[in-house]
């Protein structure tokens, strides 16, 4: 597959994708600072509602999911900043490849080094909560999923907000409504893994809205960086 | 019908609607208002389980209609701005946006009033409230996203896609939150759910809903003829219309 310049789409996405990974390495503080506000978060709940092991065990599904989903929020409001300022930004909407589809690679390096990293720490936040181990690979699944709808549900408010002034909390408060269909699969899925049901139904529901997002939101977040850049 | 639409882009054209339909509306508004709001307050029925507070489903029930339509309207301008770009729909969504968010918080509020008798409590976690909630806070990003930019042109885009965003996610918004709902709540408190209502009660209701309809349509105009005074101040045809 090339388009008109004769570039190889595919070998055009992984390369951009390794490079986005690369500088995402480069400064491990953007990886690790949602990692410890995820940690600090959890931290907070046992201080604020008592030590109490049995409560915290009934709430854990909740709080994990909660606090996912603030980190998740965090990595959202740096997600176009850097490109936006240096702007390559503008050079990646003036290119002939679409828009929708050359956003993708930063897409996928945020979701490896962001909601990845994130879902595989959770089962021991979740320990530290007292959730059983059994529902670890439940925590983790509905996590993956979960973090990779947010992830591009956050990039829609992102690509809108990125050339506003201040747009941190603009972008909490344009996303976070979006965001609960996605928590209410999450603790569900997680519920019913405690309590033996099937968690399949949720988890389902997190894959269609994976697929779902995928289609549509490099649409909508194409769209908003070319408002934002003023294209 | 290509007439009409382009009839539609035309500032001086919707102005001059606006100003011949709204001296039609507003009595008519009027009228719809205090004969649903008597004919339900005092005439319908009391309920034998609620007694006469039930009768605030009048202005409830409308209000909640109205705001999701409203939100459907806003989104539907904001497809046509983003389309076509049509500097009138950017207006229209403009306009549409705080008097969904208005009608939203009434609903929240009535229900709220409603709430404390019936349910014993100003605030309960039920489906559609939370709903209602979600879809309050819908309405306040794209008004704050507007806000946010300087350049209003732009904003307008980056509210339309907003807004039409939102549009795919209610739907979604709305199963999961009755999904959610049927998870973690008993059923013993939703009394609405799928009870009849007697015609002598629903009359007055479906009355309301139409002079509610008809409120978001003449706040519709008013706030849409008021961002065309300012938006086109210097324009021509809007000092001749005034000055004569």
């Amino acid at each position: 597959m090339t388009d008109q310049a004769g570039i190889d789409t595919l070998q055009y996405l992984r390369g951009q994708t390794a490079r986005h990974v690369r500088l995402q390495l480069a400064s491990p503080s953007e990886i690790v600072n949602p990692l410890l506000f995820f940690l600090l978060v959890v931290i907070l709940f046992p201080l604020g509602l008592g030590p109490d092991p049995e409560r915290l065990a009934l709430l854990a599904p909740g709080i994990l999911w909660v606090v996912a989903l603030l980190a998740n929020l965090m990595i959202c409001m740096r997600l176009f900043v850097d490109d936006f300022e240096d702007g390559s930004l503008e050079q990646l909407a003036m290119a002939s490849m679409p828009l929708a589809l050359s956003v993708i690679p930063q897409l996928l390096a945020a979701w490896m080094t962001g909601g990845l990293v994130l879902s595989l720490a959770a089962p021991l936040f979740g320990m530290m909560l007292g959730l059983p181990v059994s529902a670890a690979p439940v925590l983790v699944a509905s996590l993956l999923m979960g973090t990779a709808i947010m992830l591009l549900l956050g990039a829609v408010g992102a690509a809108l907000t990125v050339g506003v002034r201040r747009g941190g909390i603009l972008l909490a408060l344009l996303i976070l409504p979006l965001y609960i269909p996605v928590l209410i699969a999450g603790t569900r899925a997680l519920d019913e893994a405690l309590h033996s049901g099937d968690p399949a139904v949720a988890l389902a529901f997190l894959g269609a809205g994976v697929t779902g997002g995928l289609l549509l939101a490099p649409l909508a977040i194409a769209a908003g960086l070319r408002v934002s850049l003023e294209l | 019908m290509w007439r009409i639409i382009h009839q539609l882009g035309s500032p001086p054209w919707v102005y001059r609607f606006c100003d011949r339909v709204i001296p039609w509306l507003l009595p008519l508004t009027a009228v719809a208002l205090i004969v649903g709001s008597t004919w339900g307050l005092l005439f319908a029925p009391t309920d034998y389980k609620q007694g006469d507070s039930y009768r605030i489903i009048y202005i409830h029930v409308p209000a909640a209609v109205v705001s999701l339509a409203g939100y459907y309207i806003m989104a539907f301008a904001g497809l046509v701005s983003l389309v076509w770009r049509i500097k009138l729909a950017d207006l229209a969504m403009r306009a549409a946006a705080p008097i969904g968010a208005a009608f939203t918080a009434v609903a929240l509020i009535t229900g709220a009033i409603w709430g404390k008798p019936t349910w014993g409590a100003w605030w309960v976690w039920d489906a559609r409230v939370t709903s209602m909630l979600i879809l309050f806070f819908l309405y306040v990003g794209v008004i704050a996203l507007f806000e946010a930019y300087d350049n209003k042109t732009i904003a307008a885009r980056a509210c339309a896609i907003l807004s039409l965003v939102g549009t795919v996610n209610i739907p979604i918004i709305y199963k999961s939150v009755d999904w959610w709902y049927s998870l973690h709540q008993p059923a013993s408190i939703k009394f609405t759910g799928s009870s009849a209502i007697d015609a002598s009660m629903l009359y007055p209701l479906l009355g309301m809903i139409v002079a509610f309809y008809a409120l978001f349509a003449l706040l519709l105009m008013l706030n849409l003829k008021q961002s065309l005074t300012s938006e086109y101040a210097q324009s021509n045809w809007l000092i001749k219309r005034i000055t004569t």
